[in-house]
């Protein structure tokens, strides 16, 4: 890869100074980045590292759960606040990966990874997001792993994280910090559809860094389940991913939330199904009808035609999961 | 089967791996890990095409680059000396930097060496190569019509051809095996370093440094004895390291003109495009029975790819003129030219393909028959070799069957497909046989009584993992009576007696017969020293001691007897798999796995034991995961890493069995010892897909049986 400069930052405010400077980049547990810089797809000048930064802390706030970007996935995801009351978080996390990566990513890191698409990383080949105009290798390649929710003529990518369709479901907030200040933004909202700019992943601006994420406390804890569907049973990316919590009393499902991954450029939130869903009784033949309505408008490729059967499939699965039905 | 002795290999059986401690602490030196002084690095620039030829090559910006010393190409490379004459065959290896063409994607086109590994490949992403693009194919579903006859090879007819026509009950089924790839976990590697004009050692990867140095000898015409291959510890290769290859020729050459020892790695990557893989095959079964299953007719055909300079074959047809007493059987195997690299072979190399057909086409037809798998293929065991009649030299496999069906459970297998779950999962049981010939070659070892009554073994052969060094120490200790601790075991290395190149299973058999045969010498040797039969009361140091020797050594060559030539020679596997398949997401999970492998005498338990549970990790791979796959329109791979190819890891292992019959072939080897490291993985697949037609119904033909295929 190309030599270039290293720097530790001090602050926040640091940070945001050195990222203002074009070619500079934030390296936390570098798992993503590092990979994109020896595959050549970015060669920043500079890179500024955060690790240092006071940003690792999980602590329950008046009305939720803070989570610094900072904070390690291995780490979150074996925390007794997070455990106790966000354990859908848990399960997302501990589905992705590898413990090895697990106990190096940061929180930050993994709602900005990028997509996995091979053809992404492959700098010969065709990529809308990697290189604006050359095409996308995917739409008429092997895109057995790509988006049937949401893609454009540009793009058919699909967001890999897994906690991020946690973060998703459980109507969490991502802190931000910019010139102008600290503020907050749904994470539903965060990441983006590929539209006409898949270069975009999500709405950080160039100079804006994550501090956290905060999470609303629930009634979700004790019917959580995050399924994830996949080619081998630890370290694959999601063919169909699905988190649910639900807020259950008696056979009553007080209100639900759902997200899919492996799906979509972004974490794909049901709401559909979850409008559905609140004030049903928890059986199969209502999480079947959720599922169905959570399909619409969704569109399949050469490769990925069995997604439009395996998403309403690990739906109905993960949601008798979660009201204890299996 | 009531006084077969079932032996099972447990973890406080026999001896822990010699160098096992070694592995586990770093402390075993890989070829990568030799770092000579004034070592530089080279790193290989691919072709971004996939057929045509390469225009013009700006290499100035690498060459410029911080720390290059050299960018070789075709254009500059010093031509290697072998490749001068003219080429005996039409087609051949490939020949690294010898023209401007381009026959597969990938190729080496550039070689940068530079003074850090970073540096050349930094400097390698500078090579700028302009091409002429020529139509390509890379596809073998679509061009199956296009396989030819291999050079020499006829169809093979017995009795009928496709008899099994004419059978009162047939199946007639094709089936695909994609592309697979070794990928062991330590990559390819050389380091070369000359000594002068004539002479130069080097640290390879290699699962033969004999053959390694023929090869690099041939290429650079010099005196073999000058070239000296060094490879004590092999992180694995299952094949892809039988041959040298290109990019060891370029470092070799790079050493030479830079007059600088070179050390080149390929990147994971690059192991898909430069070592080989076993080829995507396309394979058709046709299987004809009487109403009582006893085999009318076996016609298997199979057309494997290869690439456009060399044509690999293998024998993916021939288990079916094996396996089974059958009197019609005829296979057809073809051969189509891609623009591909050439495959090499991998772990049970023909055979582990053809088995997918055959072992699957068995599970067909006892379905076709409402038969139990086992007992048609017990109806239609070969008491004596199909081929030629000869009389096998020993075969248990009845035994096995008997072994692994009451390990796994075989008694709760419903026959009736999708008819049992578990916790919401489907389950099913399957099974599949593996076969493959047990070889003995010639080797020659030296064994060392040293006065302190310690015994040194030497020998060429590398071990590529199954426990070579602790199979000879175990022989060695039981032909001469000396502990295991006062064993050490010295191989890898060209400049020790030779023996063959680990492969093909006969690495125990062969080079464990020349320890055996050491041993017995020395002893006899001692016997003669100490004047009395047994040696009176002397322990062998004393022997040494009272006639003042500081020393006494042999050096023994061993190899078959005519004798042998008498009988068929065979290693044998089943493999039995309960698996539980989730019935509306697809998933499959292995839930036990049990392997019986009739391998006559088991040398070293605890190693063999490991070696069946490798075999089966990775026929579970090529069952349910493994695939490389090309963009056709491109002819590039998407998926050569390790996050896109999957290969199992521990989540997708159960606990797994490795049972052995463990009774002596007699007419093998001194110590009634056959192969294993093949059988291990032969039948496995067969035995995964049919589990899963078991546990779902549903008959996947096209490996891997992903999620994707069941729902």
């Amino acid at each position: 890869m190309k030599q270039f400069q290293y720097t530790k930052a001090t602050s926040p405010q640091g940070v945001l100074e050195a990222i203002s400077k074009p070619g500079t980049k934030i390296i936390a547990g570098g798992t993503n980045l590092v990979d994109h810089m020896k595959h050549g797809l970015i060669a920043p000048d500079k890179l500024v590292d955060i690790n240092h930064l006071p940003l690792k802390g999980i602590t329950p706030t008046k009305s939720g759960l803070h989570i610094g970007t900072l904070a390690l996935n291995s780490v979150v995801s074996e925390n007794a606040l997070v455990l106790q009351k966000q354990p859908l978080l848990s399960m997302a996390l501990k589905a992705g990966a590898s413990p090895q990566l697990r106990n190096m990513a940061t929180v930050g890191g993994n709602i900005m990874q990028r997509t996995r698409c091979t053809y992404f990383y492959d700098t010969i080949m065709p990529c809308n997001k990697r290189e604006p105009g050359t095409g996308c290798g995917a739409m008429e390649g092997y895109n057995r792993m790509h988006a049937i929710f949401g893609a454009s003529g540009q793009c058919i990518a699909v967001h890999p994280s897994d906690m991020c369709v946690a973060l998703a479901a459980l109507d969490a907030q991502v802190i931000i910090t910019g010139k102008k200040g600290e503020k907050r933004m749904p994470f539903t909202d965060f990441h983006r559809l590929p539209d006409d700019h898949p270069e975009l992943d999500n709405h950080l601006a160039k100079d804006e860094m994550i501090l956290g994420v905060e999470i609303p406390d629930n009634n979700f804890a004790k019917n959580s389940y995050y399924l994830k569907v996949r080619d081998r049973q630890s370290y694959a990316f999601a063919l169909v991913s699905v988190a649910v919590g639900l807020d259950l009393s008696g056979g009553t499902i007080r209100s639900a939330r759902l997200a899919m991954g492996g799906v979509a450029h972004k974490p794909w939130r049901l709401f559909e199904a979850e409008k559905f869903l609140a004030g049903k009784t928890a059986t199969e033949d209502n999480f079947k009808q959720a599922a169905q309505l959570a399909m619409q408008g969704a569109k399949a490729y050469e490769y990925n035609a069995f997604k439009l059967k395996l998403a309403p499939a690990a739906i109905t699965e993960a949601l008798k999961h979660a009201s204890g039905i299996v | 089967m009531e006084n077969i002795k079932k032996r099972k290999a447990s973890a406080t059986e026999g001896l822990d791996r010699v160098d096992g401690r070694l592995k586990v602490t770093g402390k075993a030196k890989y070829s990568a890990e030799y770092n000579t002084k004034g070592l530089v690095y080279g790193v290989l620039a691919g072709s971004t095409i996939t057929s045509g030829t390469i225009k013009t090559i700006d290499a100035k910006a690498a060459e410029n680059a911080p720390g290059v010393l050299a960018v070789y190409t075709y254009l500059n490379s010093p031509k290697i000396p072998g490749y001068q004459d003219p080429p005996t065959q039409p087609k051949g290896p490939f020949r690294i930097f010898d023209d401007n063409k381009i026959y597969f994607n990938g190729q080496p086109v550039a070689l940068v060496v530079a003074d850090t590994f970073e540096r050349a490949q930094y400097a390698a992403t500078l090579i700028k190569v302009a091409y002429d693009k020529a139509s390509f194919q890379t596809d073998l579903k679509s061009n199956i019509s296009a396989g030819v006859s291999p050079r020499n090879g006829k169809d093979y007819v017995k009795g009928q051809e496709d008899a099994y026509k004419t059978a009162p009950v047939k199946i007639e089924q094709e089936y695909i095996l994609p592309t697979d790839v070794h990928n062991p976990m330590e990559l390819h590697t050389i380091i070369a370093n000359w000594d002068g004009d004539d002479k130069l050692t080097v640290w390879d990867k290699t699962q033969g440094v004999l053959g390694t140095q023929r090869s690099i000898a041939q290429a650079f015409k010099l005196d073999p004895k000058n070239v000296h291959v060094i490879s004590p510890f092999v992180g694995g290769a299952f094949g892809a390291a039988l041959r040298t290859w290109q990019h060891e020729i370029a470092a070799v050459m790079a050493a030479k003109a830079l007059k600088k020892p070179v050390k080149l790695v390929l990147s994971r990557a690059e192991m898909f495009t430069a070592v080989g893989y076993r080829p995507y095959t396309w394979q058709k079964m046709g299987l004809g029975a009487t109403p009582d299953g006893k085999l009318v007719g076996i016609t298997h055909e199979a057309s494997g790819q290869t690439s456009m300079y060399e044509d690999f074959t293998e024998g993916t047809v021939n288990i079916s003129q094996l396996m089974y007493a059958c009197p019609n059987v005829n296979t057809r195997y073809r051969l189509v030219s891609l623009n591909v690299n050439t495959p090499t072979p991998m772990r049970g190399p023909g055979e582990a393909t053809g088995a997918i057909a055959l072992e699957c086409g068995m599970d067909e037809l006892a379905y076709a028959l409402n038969m139990d798998p086992i007992d048609l293929r017990v109806v239609n065991h070969a008491d004596t070799d199909p081929q030629t009649g000869k009389p096998y030299s020993s075969k248990f496999l009845k035994d096995a069957y008997q072994l692994g069906a009451d390990a796994i459970g075989w008694k709760n297998r419903n026959r009736k497909p999708a008819s049992v779950t578990e916790n919401g999962w489907l389950v099913g049981y399957g099974m599949g046989t593996g076969m493959f010939g047990a070889y003995r070659g010639a080797a020659t070892v030296l064994a060392r009584l040293l006065a302190d009554g310690t015994l040194d073994l030497e020998t060429a052969v590398t071990d590529i993992g199954p426990g070579t060094g602790t199979a000879m120490t175990n022989i060695a200790s039981e032909v001469m009576g000396v502990a295991a601790d006062k064993i050490s075991v010295k191989i890898g290395d060209s400049a020790l007696p030779p023996s063959p190149t680990q492969g093909g299973s006969s690495v125990t058999s062969t080079v464990g017969s020349a320890v055996n045969d050491a041993c017995v010498q020395l002893k006899e040797k001692l016997k003669e020293l100490s004047g009395t039969a047994e040696g009176g009361n002397l322990s062998y140091a004393q022997i040494l001691q009272a006639h003042n020797l500081p020393q006494l050594e042999v050096t023994v060559t061993s190899k078959s007897s005519p004798e042998a030539a008498k009988y068929a020679m065979y290693s044998w596997s089943v493999h039995f798999m309960k698996v539980l398949v989730h019935p509306t997401t697809g998933v499959v999970k292995v839930d036990k796995a049990v392997s019986v492998a009739d391998c006559g005498t088991i040398v070293s338990p605890k190693t063999a034991r490991s070696q069946i549970i490798g075999g089966t990790i990775m026929g579970t791979g090529m069952g349910l995961m493994e695939e490389a796959v090309i963009d056709h329109r491109y002819g590039r791979l998407v998926n050569n890493d390790f996050a896109n190819y999957h290969v199992p890891i521990q989540a997708d292992i159960p606990q797994l069995e490795a049972l052995f019959v463990n009774k002596p072939d007699p007419y093998i080897n001194p110590m009634g010892a056959k192969g294993m490291g093949e059988i291990a993985t032969i039948g496995v697949a067969a035995a995964l897909a049919n589990a899963v037609f078991n546990a779902t119904g549903k008959r996947v033909r096209d490996l891997p049986i992903t999620p994707d295929k069941l729902i």
